[in-house]
């Protein structure tokens, strides 16, 4: 375990705490909002669109909620509808032909406002991937803290996963995360990506920044202290 | 090697390092609203934590507020829960709260900076990614997510890795109607929408140094939109007379000590900034947008550029624009002068003196949202809400209106908007229409000629 997991981890479900145990209550335990991510076998659906902003993955009317339920039933809710409320054929997330967990978009996802409501929108319609050549920083960092893993690809591989997803809808990729590889399966095709260190524990194990950051209370405080004298 | 703005402040907060992995920083303000924060406390409450310094959270009511008859119950129910799900939280919590109504309640960019709150030197976060505004004051202030949200309520601190540094220069002198709006759309035009991305931008130059705070919160406050976390500008004597004597400014002595601090912080002359880019001020002119993103803009006088990106061409079906097309002369149905880039005195002072003795053409809507209800007194006190009386616009009351139509002003479909705010997205101020961003200045004209104009040849 890395070093900065010394100290108490917390697991919300279980409400006890025990440095011991967390890595046992991990494995057999889904946490709240944080579900652990290893690997992830799935069909995709492909957004070759880009510059997605957060007003088009949840328009902001739909922000009122107070909780973080339901807010999938509006992803994409301006390309999904038309106006009067029906469906509108020609958008991807319409079209039977696609289906999965792996959201496949264009470069520079997720610009725009802070609204966590995005991340929320896209894991609750069921997204586990998003894979992008780019993505904004306020998005990235929400979505790893709602267990929504961003990987970004060069822009080569992700027009050649583009390709391979409307040619072969049924194409299946598959997400290692312990790796950090992404592929094609029973294709020659597969790329490496990024994702930083702290944030891989997290993912793999279903921690998050909270837990650290209540264990270095002393030292939070010991700071304060030091900056008002 | 020297220190930037950004190192200095940065450093300064680091509570703790993990090896090969983020940093423990302090957060010293922590500015909330109605719509980001309701499920941040309520992580805490089902967590069984507390938070853990409310003293350094002020709140306030702004984006999903009505901007007419706000003395009024809100009409629409889960505006209203929201709103009363804030006031809950923050009494329960011993949270300051400026909630609809109160004197000092405003957008929160604008009405922290008003009341001193913001200063230079602190590290501040809102769950609204505007919050690069407050970095006009030589301040690291950066939106953030509602987890991050509640982290700062559990601990007053967030897990960051430093962002790299980036630097945009520009010297020379402004033409006439060029306003600061012009300066960071002209920016973002060039860099475009990600240049920004994994940075924190410091503006410098003697164009941002000879510019009000009001100004330079207009320059840092779209920074987010060329993908920079956070911009931020040299404290100077603008910024600490603009502070001096405002309500949470520190006072007297005090103020002097931090005076003395303050001018540390500047970046020193051997710093090296991981990017850097220059612009002369005589290059820039009059902007506007002509596409879904900050990105897309050009000068007044120009015409749309072609490109054969299908999201381009996405963009401009869109818009219903054409490439090779010059905006001068669209007609135009509706203009709004507001939001967190530009509702501050000094943009209905711009708006004023231009509009002063002309009428607001007929096909035109015109709304004026005063930025906070100091601005709003503002108005009245100089006399610019007769100015504006006279002349057939409508003067609101503050919040974030029709910048993200999360209440009642929107814009109808298919319909232009001549906006000061700070997105152009599909559907921003209302679903299916169409934003063209531009400063007050440009939105002032539109409204008074009922279509775009050349700013230009309509100034002595």
């Amino acid at each position: 375990m890395p070093s900065f997991w010394e100290g108490v981890c917390y697991n919300r479900k279980m409400g006890k705490e025990h440095p011991a145990l967390v890595g046992i209550i991990a494995t057999f335990v889904d946490i709240y909002n944080m579900e652990k991510f290893t690997t992830l076998k799935s069909k995709a659906i492909p957004l070759d669109i880009e510059n997605v902003d957060t007003d088009q993955i949840i328009p902001a009317r739909f922000l009122k909620a107070t909780d973080r339920k339901g807010f999938g039933d509006n992803l994409f809710r301006d390309w999904r509808y038309n106006k009067d409320g029906s469906v509108n054929p020609d958008f991807v997330l319409n079209d039977a032909r696609y289906s999965g967990k792996i959201l496949v978009a264009g470069d520079n996802f997720g610009c725009g406002s802070s609204r966590e409501h995005a991340a929320w929108a896209i894991t609750d319609f069921g997204f586990k991937v998003v894979v992008s050549s780019f993505f904004a920083d306020i998005f990235k960092g929400n979505a790893l803290n709602n267990g929504l893993l961003p990987v970004q690809v060069s822009k080569a591989f992700l027009s050649d996963l583009q390709s391979c997803i409307v040619s072969h809808p049924e194409t299946e990729l598959i997400v290692d995360l312990e790796n950090q590889t992404i592929s094609v399966k029973d294709a020659d095709l597969s790329e490496d990506f990024e994702i930083d260190a702290y944030k891989k524990t997290c993912m793999i194990n279903g921690y998050d920044d909270i837990d650290y950051l209540l264990s270095k209370k002393e030292k939070i405080e010991a700071f304060e202290n030091a900056a008002s004298n | 090697m020297g220190k930037t703005l950004f190192d200095k402040v940065w450093d300064a907060h680091v509570v703790d390092t993990i090896e090969n992995g983020p940093q423990i920083l302090y957060i010293d303000k922590h500015l909330i609203h109605e719509v980001t924060s309701p499920q941040a406390f309520n992580e805490l409450e089902e967590r069984g934590i507390s938070v853990f310094r409310p003293n350094q959270i002020v709140a306030t009511a702004d984006h999903n507020t009505p901007t007419l008859n706000q003395n009024q119950p809100v009409k629409d129910a889960l505006s209203r829960q929201q709103l009363e799900q804030l006031s809950k939280n923050c009494k329960k919590n011993d949270i300051t709260l400026y909630e609809l109504g109160h004197k000092y309640n405003g957008i929160v960019h604008v009405m922290a900076p008003e009341l001193g709150v913001t200063q230079p030197g602190l590290t501040m976060v809102c769950g609204d990614s505007h919050t690069s505004t407050h970095g006009a004051f030589g301040a690291i202030a950066f939106g953030i997510g509602t987890s991050q949200v509640a982290q700062v309520f559990a601990s007053q601190c967030l897990l960051l890795t430093k962002p790299k540094s980036l630097r945009v220069s520009v010297n020379g002198k402004l033409k006439k109607g060029v306003l600061p709006k012009d300066v960071i759309l002209y920016i973002i035009s060039k860099l475009g929408t990600n240049s920004g991305t994994g940075y924190f931008c410091e503006y410098a130059g003697n164009v941002f140094e000879e510019m009000s705070m009001e100004g330079r919160m207009t320059v840092c406050n779209m920074s987010i939109e060329m993908g920079a976390r956070g911009g931020m500008i040299a404290p100077d004597e603008t910024t600490f007379n603009y502070v001096e004597g405002r309500e949470f400014a520190p006072k007297g002595k005090d103020f002097d000590a931090k005076v003395a601090y303050w001018k540390t912080l500047p970046t020193d002359d051997d710093a090296v900034f991981d990017k850097e880019y220059t612009f002369d001020a005589e290059d820039i002119e009059p902007m506007v947008t002509y596409g879904t993103n900050p990105g897309m803009g050009i000068k007044i006088s120009e015409t749309i550029p072609k490109d054969d990106n299908p999201s381009f061409k996405k963009s401009l079906a869109y818009m219903d624009f054409e490439a090779g097309e010059s905006l001068i002369n669209k007609p135009i149905n509706y203009v709004f002068i507001g939001s967190c880039t530009n509702s501050r005195i000094e943009d209905f002072r711009v708006a004023a003196e231009f509009i002063k003795g002309k009428q607001k053409a007929k096909n035109v809507t015109a709304w004026l949202v005063p930025g906070s209800k100091q601005v709003e007194a503002q108005i009245v006190d100089e006399g610019l809400k007769t100015i504006f009386d006279a002349a057939g616009f409508e003067l609101r009351q503050p919040g974030c209106s029709a910048c993200l139509a999360m209440n009642d002003d929107k814009i109808p479909q298919n319909e232009y908007c001549v906006s000061t705010s700070n997105r152009n997205f599909e559907g921003r101020q209302g679903q299916g229409s169409r934003t063209i961003l531009a400063s007050p200045l440009v939105a002032a004209a539109t409204a008074v000629e009922g279509k775009i104009v050349d700013i230009t040849k309509h100034l002595n």
